[in-house]
């Protein structure tokens, strides 16, 4: 029973996050594209997927990677969610300068700019954060409150950023992945801040 | 025989009235002023390459960017006026040499350039528009489609004397 369990759920997170991504992959965007551009895009709906794991993995919700694994492999895909939007960005950088400049310095046109560029600073400090917990000896109760407030940024402005965007991810998918990672981790953080009382497993 | 002009019930009706219609512009002193300056778009220049020829058309064409061009304070059409045009299009990026090209105003102002069809780029699906040729202030625009499957998009220039 419990393995028949584990099996479904990580089937159910593996279509979740892969029918966005095919989805994306089928785009008739693409055909005026060039690869550059084309790479910035998908690392950018690799960090929102990434996004939907990363409260998984810290609570320990999912089968196999229960607490303090769970928080291992949270701490390795933090990394490579920072490298995804580093990627993301770059890849926006080459394709057109003065879009990118626009965004970094708050005076884009589109409103969809500002949030990715607050979520993606909300994200480096949070990778930064990580970092120095140990050699600021950092309390538990204010590491998690500045954990789970930052990730909170991160989840808005991604999330917003996302579905103003026209772009390679075809529109329901999107509404679907976002949904998930804004309810994911709302409750999530309700666990993790004591909001809610845990529940007996 | 005491005439109080300024009673707190006057000054109530009075001050409530000069709110409600003194902001609405209602009261405006009628001016004999043509259209303001159209001002640049946030975003408007980039990717702009200054000296884009003059072309019949961009590429293959299929999609139309048109537009007028007047002069501020009158209105008046101005004619022979050259409007730079790119975007992403189905044949190139913005950066891209050949995404670029410019055309002239008519004796009415009204430009019209035949280039392909633009689509989705950096989010929105936009166009990009100069008036640079020095006679009067320069002008970026950044005009947005209301759909990505409409086939044409206008910009009007109000240009003021350099």
């Amino acid at each position: 029973m419990g393995r028949v369990r584990a099996v479904l759920i990580w089937a159910a997170l593996a279509t979740v996050l892969a029918v966005p991504i095919l989805a994306a992959a089928a785009s008739p965007l693409l055909a005026w594209r060039d690869p550059v551009y084309i790479g910035a895009g998908f690392a950018g709906i690799v960090a929102m997927a990434i996004l939907l794991l990363q409260p998984l993995f810290a609570r320990g919700s999912l089968p196999g990677l229960a607490a303090p694994r769970g928080r291992r492999v949270h701490r390795w895909t933090g990394g490579a969610l920072v490298a995804a939007v580093v990627l993301h960005v770059a890849g926006l950088w080459i394709t057109s300068p003065p879009d990118v400049i626009d965004a970094l310095l708050f005076v884009s046109p589109t409103p969809f700019s500002y949030l990715g560029v607050i979520a993606m600073w909300a994200l480096f400090a949070t990778a930064l954060l990580a970092t120095l917990r140990r050699p600021l000896r950092l309390r538990p109760r204010s590491w998690r409150i500045g954990h789970t407030s930052l990730g909170a940024v991160i989840v808005t402005g991604s999330v917003i950023h996302a579905l103003l965007i026209e772009g390679t991810m075809e529109v329901m998918s999107k509404a679907v992945l976002c949904g998930l990672v804004v309810v994911v981790t709302v409750r999530v953080m309700a666990d993790l801040l004591g909001w809610r009382r845990h529940r007996a497993r | 025989m005491t005439a109080t002009l300024l009673n707190r019930r006057t000054l109530i009706a009075s001050g409530g009235s000069f709110v409600v219609f003194g902001g609405t512009g209602l009261f405006a002193p009628a001016r004999a002023k043509g259209p303001d300056p159209t001002r640049s778009m946030r975003g408007g220049s980039n990717n702009y390459r200054p000296g884009a020829p003059i072309v019949e058309r961009i590429g293959g064409g299929g999609f139309w960017m048109s537009g007028t061009v007047r002069r501020a304070g009158d209105g008046a059409p101005l004619a022979g006026q050259r409007i730079q045009i790119w975007a992403h299009t189905t044949e190139g990026h913005e950066r891209d040499w050949h995404s670029h090209g410019a055309t002239l105003t008519d004796s009415n102002g009204v430009f019209r350039l035949e280039m392909p069809q633009i689509v989705p780029a950096f989010g929105q699906p936009h166009g990009h528009l100069a008036y640079d040729s020095g006679d009067f202030k320069t002008v970026f625009l950044r005009p947005v489609m209301r759909s990505s499957t409409d086939t044409s998009l206008e910009a009007h220039f109000v240009l003021q004397p350099a």
